[in-house]
């Protein structure tokens, strides 16, 4: 299905997304995504997906939608010319969509927002969610507060013990965490048990998904409410710039921001598409988390998609220096976006990502979190092979003062 | 005719209800699994249900989870498990098995390699919880082919247009899941279920097992005065690991296990034909 307008927040010379069907009706995008699920969850799944497709051409739902965009999440959210950067780089111009600038700090509340409404609208009165590093948690907490819903947070042991900030943000908002002691205790677990949880309180409970991965409806509709950010990048670019940006940056865990930025520029064919996966201690180490770049088809939390497993088809630990991209699976859509050739999807390493954190924060003031430094880090070695006519549009994703415990401990400072 | 329609025609003949349990292969020891089954059979079983370890058991519960895990850390692959299916088959050839597992290592094995090396050894259904008959298009002709039932869920949210695509799909038997919740939940309610499944004979032949939840004879007993097959499982699986220390004792305790079991639910099923 494709994205519904919300004028006021998207501009006025938006254009229509991508005139592909995709996914198709069973959400399948080629011979990736789908519902492979236990039949316990096809009930929910139905339920939800009607809820979806009605609200999402209801005008008094995305009026509803609109305003909380504007005026909660603080939307647009700008698209800035980093000069400084840029020429320090050398070559291509290079502009930040400020999805940091997003209240919580990150692109992950245009997702939870519309899904929170949409389970008001359902009547349902408890939210769930899963979370890796804590910011979808925290975007959940966040819009459960401020609609009144009862929130749990499924959050494996050892992210946890890694992301205690996060954990205290989320329960000052009042949600519950949920420690997920099985499998690897992290954010794969967390959504398996969230999927439980869902499945045995499905009358009063909506599963707040944080990516654009799961059993269909999700990856088509987290893309769908993730879309603003390239329906607002493509007309500010033309704004600012009177043309089409030649080159977008994304950084790929489960890929809710790039698809975000991506979906609206499918159909400019002219405009070339980058998804960087976390290329952790590099591939040949066998530690990262780049299921597109190393790992092979398979089947996991309900979709067919590129994934990290042993020859026994086990899922494997991924690494890499940012939690929010420790994740073994990856949005079906970039599954065949990647098939298909529309979009490559290359890796950037810890160290790259670090590099490209520092660099920002120097020349620009704007601190990046370390998922959004990938895309950085890859944009500046593509605009070093572009002429300063050429223009790179990164997504930077979310900002990195949830970051900078991690940071100082890999460079050995004491906070 | 399958071994699971011929056991589902001769218990119906003795106005029995089948007794299905389920143990994770390789778990608590893989080299128990054989012995157990055997003694699971001599314990009662009509039909052995045989878990394949996952590392993302979804619509598993913490019991079944952690004896994915245990099963994972001794190495247990799929392929193990077909080959302890076919070690179970050198002695006993009556007994069907059942294979309950997650599609994502067989379709990293591919799906013929899979059914021919299913077929040889001796497997009769194989439910694939994650694979609902939507996706399992390219899938079912195979199964078919080589006479492996397909075993499906049905819910307490299934629908009658899916109840009856499922009914379709599915051979052997139907496999109702008594609760919303995960394996191994407690909250059975003995009068819902009796409800649904009145509903579902009126829309399908085949036989209806119930399973999700069966905690012990009582339930058990309850479960088998309304239903064609009683699976129990986590409670099993639970008995079986807390005496995991004992190792060669395991077949006896699980054999002992179950006997209680038959016996709740031939008691019950001799009463209801009074």
């Amino acid at each position: 299905m494709q994205s519904s307008g919300s004028s006021a927040a998207m501009g006025e010379d938006a254009v229509p997304v991508s005139d592909q069907p995709m996914p198709d009706k069973n959400g399948h995008f080629g011979p990736y995504g789908g519902r492979f699920v236990a039949e316990t969850l096809m009930g929910p799944l139905q339920e939800l997906q009607a809820a979806y497709e009605k609200y999402m051409r209801d005008e008094e739902f995305l009026a509803e939608l609109d305003q909380e965009l504007q005026h909660y999440v603080g939307r647009p959210s700008p698209l800035y010319y980093a000069r400084r950067w840029s020429e320090r780089v050398g070559g291509a111009r290079i502009y930040l969509k400020r999805e940091d600038l997003n209240h919580t700090g990150a692109h992950k509340v245009n997702n939870t927002i519309g899904q929170a409404l949409l389970a008001r609208r359902m009547g349902k009165t408890r939210i769930i969610a899963e979370t890796g590093a804590g910011q979808h948690g925290v975007a959940s907490a966040t819009v459960a507060a401020r609609l009144g819903l009862e929130c749990v947070v499924y959050m494996g042991a050892e992210d946890i013990q890694r992301q205690a900030p996060n954990v205290f943000r989320m329960k000052l908002l009042g949600a519950t965490v949920v420690p997920v002691e099985s499998g690897s205790r992290t954010l794969k677990d967390a959504l398996n048990e969230a999927m439980r949880d869902w499945v045995a309180n499905v009358d009063n409970t909506f599963y707040i998904i944080g990516t654009v991965a799961g059993p269909h409806p999700y990856p088509a509709m987290v893309r769908d409410f993730q879309a603003i950010i390239g329906r607002e990048a493509r007309t500010q670019c033309l704004q600012q710039t009177g043309r089409l940006p030649d080159a977008l940056v994304a950084c790929v865990g489960g890929g809710s921001n790039a698809i975000g930025l991506f979906h609206p520029f499918l159909s400019d064919t002219a405009v070339s598409m980058y998804g960087v996966e976390a290329g952790g201690e590099g591939i040949q180490s066998g530690h990262h988390a780049a299921p597109l770049n190393a790992g092979r088809p398979g089947v996991l939390h309900g979709n067919r998609t590129y994934l990290m497993e042993d020859d026994n088809g086990q899922i494997i630990e991924t690494h890499s220096v940012s939690a929010g991209l420790d994740y073994p699976g990856v949005g079906p859509e970039h599954a065949w976006l990647k098939d298909s050739g529309r979009a490559r999807y290359v890796t950037v390493n810890d160290d790259e990502a670090l590099a490209a954190f520092h660099d920002l924060t120097r020349t620009e003031g704007i601190l990046p979190a370390l998922e959004s430094s990938h895309a950085l880090a890859y944009a500046d070695k593509l605009a070093r092979e572009m002429s300063s006519d050429r223009i790179i549009l990164i997504n930077l994703s979310g900002r990195g003062d949830k970051d900078i415990n991690t940071v100082a401990t890999i460079e050995g400072i004491n906070l | 005719m399958s071994r699971i329609a011929a056991l589902f025609d001769g218990l119906k003949a003795d106005h029995r209800v089948a007794l299905v349990p389920f143990i994770t292969a390789g778990d608590p020891d893989p080299e128990a699994t054989v012995p157990i089954m055997h003694a699971l059979v001599e314990g009662g079983a009509d039909m052995i249900e045989l878990g394949v370890p996952f590392s993302d058991p979804m619509a598993d519960g913490p019991v079944i989870q952690r004896a994915s895990e245990r099963a994972l850390k001794h190495g247990v692959s799929l392929s193990q498990v077909l080959n302890m299916v076919e070690r179970f088959r050198q002695d006993d050839t009556a007994t069907p098995v059942i294979l309950m597992g997650y599609l994502n290592p067989v379709e990293i094995m591919g799906y013929q390699k899979f059914i021919d090396r299913a077929t040889t050894v001796g497997v009769d259904g194989c439910l694939i919880v994650d694979l609902p008959p939507e996706e399992d298009t390219d899938v079912l002709p195979l199964f078919r082919a080589r006479g492996i039932d397909q075993i499906f869920l049905i819910s307490p949210t299934t629908t009658d247009t899916r109840l009856d695509m499922i009914s379709s799909a599915g051979s052997g038997f139907l496999y109702y899941v008594s609760l919303k919740g995960v394996t191994g939940s407690s909250r059975l309610n003995v009068d819902e279920v009796r409800q649904k499944l009145e509903h579902i004979r009126t829309r399908t032949d085949l036989p209806v097992g119930v399973g999700f939840g069966i905690k012990d004879a009582e339930t058990a007993a309850a479960m088998a005065a309304i239903s064609d097959a009683v699976v129990i499982g986590s409670s099993l699986v639970e008995y079986l690991s807390q005496r995991a220390g004992e190792a060669d004792k395991l077949p006896a305790h699980a054999r002992e296990f179950l006997v209680t079991m038959r016996q709740a639910m031939d008691a019950v099923r001799t009463e209801s034909k009074l």
